[in-house]
């Protein structure tokens, strides 16, 4: 009996759990499940101002409902004739004052937030050996894609952003045409790429995405940019420090060749993609195109569709069609269908993590 | 020349509808433009949604899709919202305190053609195919580089339709300075009418800097200037500003007017005084002012710094405090009064809980580093929604219920008014409710479509089904309007039985003239007061019945708007064309020489005659008894 009863019990634990869940969305982009300290101070502030409002609804409410029921013309009779009040001064002062009072609960916290996500001071402190202390990339945002740049590493990549965990990541954010706005949902809010001046902040990531449904945490673009901006996804790969260093490091060795998967792909690439394309991982960024060193890597092809050699020679044949009015040229007349699969292995080859 | 309006051919009323100066008809053609941009924007955002309902949609194009989220945005705020409410504005504030008509009749005629014709000007776009595509808000970097004429159409045409609503909103001023009825003091004045003066009063400090950045805007897209291009030495993020100056007392513009319709409807539908009118007035003036020292919580991530942010995120939190005080005088104006649930009130009832959950969203978003995530998340696009439908929408359709039978003498069927409300409000409620949710998993707005896999499908099918649902809404008000209109059954001077204030105590629809006599006022709710002392008529007059000043109606107006039309393509082609540049100057010489027809042609306008007044009277009297 007991038994049954704490199953009984667990069953609608679990019921809960699984509508509070689903209410959360999904781990890999939800505001909800923040997986970062800038993302989980904001849940905070949303939880303490959501507790607020739900107060003042409430109260609304109440009086509303009350209102309603007590004040019908239907139960008063047709012909009654309310006191025409003119108003109260105690109670203006009571629903002025109680609302300055709850403002005041949400303002200080927002204040001292504001403050504490707005310091970037500390991107410009430097080790005794003359070293940033912290990790610092710079962004770049692209019509319709992503430029991730390690200054201090002295290596670039694209569309998936590598980070280490548990330390303040600074990043610089600019934009290269019009502008766009960098949002990882998961791990904290976002901050737009304005065209003229650089914007700066940071965010940690406290969790690997490892075990996550795709194994990387979802980026978007949040301002309007075009007709592709619905497209301009990237994605978060977050790895504990030292997998990180050998991520770097790999990234650097790129610079002395990469793998090469197919050779006939590789001479397709020097005849027709490298002049936009990088698959060096070493160097700067700025490029035409978005750096290919670590594409087999990747998650997705061109932000977003599957990774697969299907999707990519499809990319590769009409990127107009895929993603309308990025920069880059259609090849569908222009390489042969043996041409396209080489190409294609050569770039699913192209990898730094193996 | 004879006033009484006679039956005439199909092109002598066209003629008269567009010479009018009359503030009622215009009110009615400002009510009738809106509406049918009403249509237009709703069957965008019908598209919208359409093409929202599943993952990977792709019934309309990408750029097709930025298109309609512009059109749907611009053409909702500046051509239906606010039209609208100026269509209430110019018919019923005259008549609440007591005027003939508005201070500048030939303005306000002027003013309708400029909205209509400049919305005119946005929408050819469509013919032209050639759409703007870089949403309502038209931020620089992106509106400098969308190719061919999009953002010119966008452009001019705004600066046409803003250059008509700076004018009414300067004429309101006016008429409500100067024209109020003896006894009319500003603290008698009806809720709506102080709404419409403060609106007015924001329309004239928030429109020149639209104005100031569309031009801008035009120079450097049409012209050759650099002042929002990067490269050159400009700045984009200084649109953003000058944008926002205008736009967020744009969006108090919007909400005050039908704060006012709301506050009439719970004063008359209680029979009830507005609870606390002064802390009502005082909340309304406050909002107005501080509508103007908040415009940068729009730009919390544009990287303003802390500073900034944190000081524009308690002025925005301050917002709260006038607008509460409002909601809860709504709430004591109901308590204790006698409660009678008419179309009207039922969107009045549905109001408040709506835009309470609209308002607190706006705190959320207000606290700067929350707003981090929410901005440009479908979070904000269920926040504005809930506010301008749950707010200003709802206001419209109860202003359109409540002042109906005032405006054309008919009783719009309540039985349907009701079904409308329900598809509405249940609609409105099944498509945005959700879209908070949707923002807080992380879908950006503005998004032409979404991969499946992300948790986003199944609420977004809730909120495109909650369209449908407001669509069949509106499709029952429009079929309401057809029958009420075929059955044409009289009503008389105040139809709702409560009514308070002096546009209830003349016929409706009112003379020309609206007052035989000019009223005394001689309280809030001057009509409340002499029924309650048992006078009848509900109105005691300051004057004995006299001859009645009244301006003729004039075409100028309209020609003016149409030289500024010309102009407007001339200034678009004029780079790629070789008549460019003679239509613009062609179409600016078209202006100016209607303008100074308007300057050089003395007008003095005519009389109604003591006895034609008497003779209106005497018929009205007759006609009363059926």
């Amino acid at each position: 009996m007991m038994k049954g009863l704490k199953k009984w019990r667990l069953f609608s634990l679990l019921a809960v759990l699984t509508v509070f869940l689903a209410g959360c969305g999904q781990e890999e982009l939800s505001t909800l499940l923040p997986a970062g300290q800038v993302g989980k101070d904001q849940f905070k502030l949303l939880m303490l101002a959501s507790g607020i409002m739900l107060f003042v609804i409430l109260v609304v409410v109440a009086i509303y409902v009350v209102a309603l029921i007590r004040f019908r013309r239907s139960k008063l009779g047709e012909d009654f004739i309310p006191e025409q009040v003119e108003g109260s001064h105690k109670l203006e002062l009571v629903w002025t004052i109680i609302p300055i009072i709850l403002i005041i609960i949400l303002a200080v916290p927002t204040v001292y937030y504001t403050y504490k996500l707005g310091d970037v001071k500390a991107m410009e402190e430097v080790t005794d050996d003359g070293k940033a202390k912290h990790l610092v990339v710079d962004v770049t945002a692209k019509l319709y894609w992503w430029e991730f740049e390690y200054p201090e590493l002295g290596i670039v990549t694209a569309q998936e952003l590598v980070v280490p965990t548990k330390e303040k990541i600074y990043f610089n954010l600019k934009a290269a045409d019009v502008k766009h706005s960098f949002w990882i949902p998961a791990i904290g809010g976002k901050m737009d790429t304005n065209v003229e001046n650089l914007n700066k902040f940071y965010l940690t990531f406290d969790k690997e995405s490892e075990g996550l449904k795709d194994g990387v945490f979802y980026g978007k673009c949040a301002e309007l940019c075009g007709p592709s901006h619905s497209l301009m996804d990237f994605k978060v790969k977050t790895l504990p420090r030292d997998e990180f260093n050998a991520w770097a490091k790999n990234m650097k060795a790129t610079e002395d060749g990469n793998n090469v998967a197919n050779a006939a792909g590789e001479e397709v690439f020097k005849q027709s993609c490298i002049g936009c394309h990088a698959t060096s991982g070493a160097g700067e960024g700025g490029t035409q195109g978005p750096n290919l060193a670590s594409f087999g890597d990747r998650n997705r092809v061109a932000g977003f569709l599957k990774h697969n050699e299907e999707d990519l020679k499809e990319w590769i044949k009409n990127p107009q069609k895929v993603k309308p009015g990025n920069t880059m040229p259609s090849f569908e007349n222009q390489l042969s269908e043996q041409e396209l699969d080489d190409l294609a292995e050569y770039l699913l080859g192209l990898s730094v993590e193996q | 020349m004879s006033s009484v309006a006679q039956k005439r051919g199909f092109g002598a009323a066209l003629w008269d509808w567009m010479t009018t100066v009359d503030h009622k008809k215009i009110g009615i053609l400002y009510l009738i433009g809106g509406g049918f941009f009403f249509v237009v924007g709703g069957i965008e955002a019908m598209i919208i949604r359409l093409q929202l309902l599943k993952p990977n949609n792709d019934l309309v194009s990408a750029g097709l899709f930025n298109d309609l989220i512009t059109m749907h945005g611009t053409t909702m705020i500046f051509l239906a919202a606010m039209p609208i409410l100026f269509g209430f504005m110019n018919y019923i504030m005259p008549l609440q305190i007591g005027a003939r008509d508005v201070a500048f009749p030939f303005i306000n005629s002027l003013g309708f053609w400029m909205f209509f014709l400049g919305g005119v000007f946005l929408n050819v776009s469509w013919f032209f195919g050639q759409v703007p595509d870089a949403g309502w808000t038209s931020y620089a970097s992106l509106s400098l580089a969308s190719p061919g004429h999009g953002i010119d159409f966008y452009a001019i045409g705004l600066q046409i339709a803003g250059g008509g609503t700076l004018m009414g909103g300067i004429n309101f001023l006016v008429t409500i300075i100067n024209m109020r009825a003896p006894g009319m003091t500003y603290m008698r004045m009806p809720l709506f009418t102080w709404t419409t003066f403060v609106a007015s009063a924001m329309i004239l400090f928030a429109f020149p800097p639209l104005t100031v950045g569309l031009f801008f805007l035009t120079f450097d897209r049409m012209f050759d200037a650099n002042f929002f291009d990067h490269q050159m030495g400009g700045n984009t993020i200084i649109w953003e500003h000058i944008f926002w100056i205008f736009g967020h007392p744009e969006v108090y513009i919007l909400i005050l007017p039908a704060f006012g319709i709301f506050s009439e409807i719970f004063s008359i539908f209680s029979r009830k005084r507005l609870f606390g009118y002064p802390a009502m007035v005082f909340a309304t003036v406050l909002i107005g002012f501080l509508g103007f020292m908040v415009w940068a919580h729009h730009m919390f991530t544009v990287g303003l710094g802390p500073t900034a942010n944190a000081i524009f995120a308690v002025a925005t939190m301050a917002i709260a405090v006038p607008t509460g005080v409002k909601i809860f005088n709504w709430l004591l104006t109901i308590w204790g009064g006698s409660i009678s649930v008419t179309t009207p009130m039922l969107y009045a009832l549905g109001f408040i809980p709506s835009f309470v959950m609209g308002g607190v969203t706006g705190v959320m978003q207000g606290a700067a580093p929350l707003d981090y995530q929410l901005h440009d998340s479908y979070f904000i696009v269920a926040h504005f929604h809930y506010v301008i439908v749950g707010g200003v929408v709802l206001a419209i359709l109860a202003g359109v219920h409540l002042y109906w039978p005032k405006m054309f003498g008919t009783m719009l069927s309540e039985t349907l008014g009701k079904i409308t409300f329900v598809f509405f409000f249940v609609g409105f409620h099944c498509t945005f409710l959700i879209q908070h949710w949707l923002g807080f998993w992380g879908m950006p707005r503005r998004v032409w479509t979404y991969m499946d896999g992300q948790g986003w499908n199944t609420a977004n099918m809730i909120s495109s089904f909650g369209a449908l649902l407001m669509a069949i809404g509106v499709i029952v008000l429009v079929i309401n309007i057809i029958m009420t209109t075929v059955k044409n059954v009289r009503v008389g001077n105040d139809p709702w039985g409560d009514g308070r204030t002096l546009e209830w105590a003349i016929p409706s629809p009112p003379p020309f003239y609206n007052f035989t006599q000019t009223p005394l006022v001689r309280g809030l709710d001057t009509v409340w007061i002499e029924k309650q002392e048992g006078n009848a008529t509900g109105l005691t007059f300051a004057e004995p019945v006299t001859d009645i000043h009244m301006p003729h109606g004039s075409i100028i107006p309209f020609f003016m708007s149409v030289g500024l039309f010309i102009a407007g393509f001339g200034a678009m082609f004029h780079q790629e064309t070789s008549w460019g540049l003679p239509l613009l100057i062609f179409g600016l010489a078209w202006t100016f020489v209607a303008m100074a027809m308007r300057s050089l042609k003395d007008d003095l306008g005519y009389h109604v005659t003591k006895e034609e007044i008497q003779r209106d009277v005497n018929n009205a009297s007759k006609g009363g008894q059926n």
